[in-house]
């Protein structure tokens, strides 16, 4: 069943025509990918989905009910949210930084117990942090930090994953790590939809991708038929050339 | 947290035997010495007459205003530095204490009694407060960012005015507008007012301290985290404002405390909101006792406004303690 039920929406971007409305769904299992040049609304998008953002029109439903009539505590028990940036004003270290992913399933006098803790150690162990757990996460690399936010994410325990570019910042190693844990994650039932810039690692892990063009334009369907290599190239005015690996496409900048 | 959990009953425990270690010595030091004994036996009900009068209408009453004014502006300040993101923020960084001072140097300069100079301190917060906020509302509502450049902005403002009225003030009123300026308990008599604010806000507070933990990795994450972002927002500015102005009117504008007691807890205890919070609480309020305890004897019969003191102690612990820390 659809997890995700995007009707008639319009993402509210400043300054920009409304463009074609998106009617679509995301259902358990499924593994999605939005592809679009810079600036063609993907993270906008993503923040929309999530109910961090109104929508300049239509609607999102979650699970059945609209977004807007949940509580932000609600949509947090069910989605978790992969940013492309974060704020780390204040000294925290890389195991408080994962354990907050359970505050939605907190009460306000309740503290984390050992079952709390041990989802956030075995998040830790998925993305290979056991060694930083007591780094304080402002001197972190750029990839460990990238890894802390989706281990926060992965405590969180979502039925959906909205991750935007969840590889940024990790060397090719980790990024197949990832994929292949966000892969595990829809193999066990989540529903993850992600914003990519790689093209490759598209081609190999996702099972649906969305399209984006930066007039407004876009369109959506199961991978193989959405990875035409006319329709790439339009999308992100650059020319490529298609070659194949174990089955599956490979693009390089032309 | 498993980490600074273990820490966190020590140290408040700690840091409680602390405060009434500070309040203790509040009222036995002084121009009069006071045994043990003595205070045991005025505790008690007994006690000659002259040390029941100067410990129960003077030197308790004092300490225990030194104590909540120095757990307001701390607590104020933990509170302003996760709301702003901000680790520089202090009570008085969105213009509340400029706004207070104009209000109680006003009352001082026509001549007016302590409860109008009270008064007028809290009046004058408060319109700062809403001065404020209703100017960072602008088009499109807050940002911490906004809230903040605009609350520096009306704090120069203020500081202009303040700067206008002492130039023009006839020189016997200057010494005490300069006392309250820098912060003073001399006239501190009914601290029950900041007790009747400390502690509601620390019973509300505490269940809200992870909430406040997810706000400080800003707004989106908090969102994404199940927070209520603008209605947590408001409720941590409308009550740190007002924990300000209350402390203000208690005891004038003392610096330092609301800045410097938050980050030294966090050096030594973590950021864990849930022990940062009571622990700026206890801290704030043993240091300003300490302080206040300080400025009326060092330089008896003299009394020095407490908030020289508070800096001079303040600044060089948080100076080693931050040198110190990795």
């Amino acid at each position: 069943m659809a997890v995700l039920d995007i009707e008639n929406l319009i993402v509210d971007i400043p300054g920009r025509a409304d463009g074609e409305p998106l009617n679509l769904q995301v259902k358990s299992g499924q593994r999605w990918g939005v592809l679009g040049p810079n600036g063609a609304g993907k993270t906008s998008l993503l923040h929309t989905l999530a109910g961090l953002r109104p929508p300049r029109r239509g609607q999102v439903i979650l699970n059945g009910s609209p977004l807007a009539s949940l509580s932000r505590r609600e949509v947090a028990r069910q989605v978790a949210v992969v940013f492309q940036e974060r704020q780390d004003s204040f000294p925290a270290t890389v195991m408080e930084t994962v354990l907050i992913g359970r505050h939605p399933f907190l009460s306000a006098w309740q503290r984390e117990s050992a079952e709390d803790i041990r989802f956030a150690q075995e998040a830790l162990s998925a993305l290979s942090l056991n060694l930083l757990k007591d780094r304080l996460v402002s001197t972190l690399s750029g990839g460990e930090r990238q890894r802390v936010s989706i281990a926060t994410a992965l405590t969180q325990q979502p039925t959906i994953w909205l991750a935007d570019e969840p590889t940024n910042h990790l060397d090719l190693h980790h990024q197949v790590a990832v994929m292949e844990l966000l892969d595990q994650q829809a193999d066990n039932g989540a529903a993850v939809f992600m914003c990519l810039h790689d093209l490759n690692l598209a081609a190999r892990w996702c099972d649906h991708l969305l399209l984006l063009y930066p007039d407004g334009e876009l369109c959506f369907g199961p991978a193989q038929t959405m990875l035409v290599p006319a329709a790439l190239e339009r999308l992100y005015d650059q020319k490529l050339v298609v070659g194949q690996v174990n089955g599956v496409p490979v693009f390089v900048p032309g | 947290m498993p980490a600074s959990k273990q820490r966190a009953l020590p140290a408040l425990l700690g840091l409680t035997g602390l405060g009434l270690l500070a309040l203790l010595l509040s009222v036995a030091v002084g121009s009069v010495s006071i045994s043990l004994q003595d205070l045991w036996a005025v505790a008690t009900g007994g006690g000659s007459e002259l040390y029941r009068e100067l410990i129960v209408s003077l030197r308790a009453p004092r300490a225990l205003a030194a104590f909540s004014t120095g757990g307001l502006l701390a607590l104020a300040g933990a509170l302003m530095q996760v709301l702003l993101r901000n680790p520089l923020a202090d009570p008085y960084v969105l213009g509340i204490s400029g706004g207070a001072a104009v209000g109680a140097l006003g009352a001082m300069l026509i001549g007016g009694g302590l409860a109008l100079v009270s008064g007028s301190a809290f009046a004058g917060a408060l319109l700062s407060t809403l001065l404020v906020f209703g100017l960072a509302q602008g088009g499109g509502g807050w940002t911490p960012t906004r809230l903040l450049l605009t609350g520096v902005v009306v704090a120069a403002g203020w500081g202009a005015v303040i700067t206008f009225m002492l130039t023009m003030s006839p020189a016997d009123r200057l010494p005490g507008m300069l006392y309250w300026l820098m912060g003073d308990l001399s006239y501190a008599r009914a601290p029950y007012g900041a007790w009747l604010v400390l502690i509601p806000a620390v019973l509300l507070t505490l269940p809200l301290g992870r909430s406040l933990n997810v706000l400080a990795r800003g707004p989106l994450q908090a969102a994404a985290l199940g927070i209520a972002v603008k209605p947590l927002e408001w409720l941590v500015y409308i009550l740190a404002s007002l924990l300000t102005a209350v402390a203000v009117t208690t005891a004038g504008s003392v610096g330092f405390v609301g800045l410097i007691v938050p980050h030294m807890l966090r050096l030594l205890l973590g950021n864990d909101q849930r022990i940062i919070l009571p622990a700026s609480v206890l801290a704030g309020g043993t240091l300003l006792t300490v302080a206040d305890t300080l400025a009326r004897t060092v330089m008896a019969p003299e009394q020095l406004p407490v908030g020289v003191i508070t800096a001079l102690l303040g600044v060089p612990t948080f100076l080693f303690l931050l040198h110190r820390s990795r």
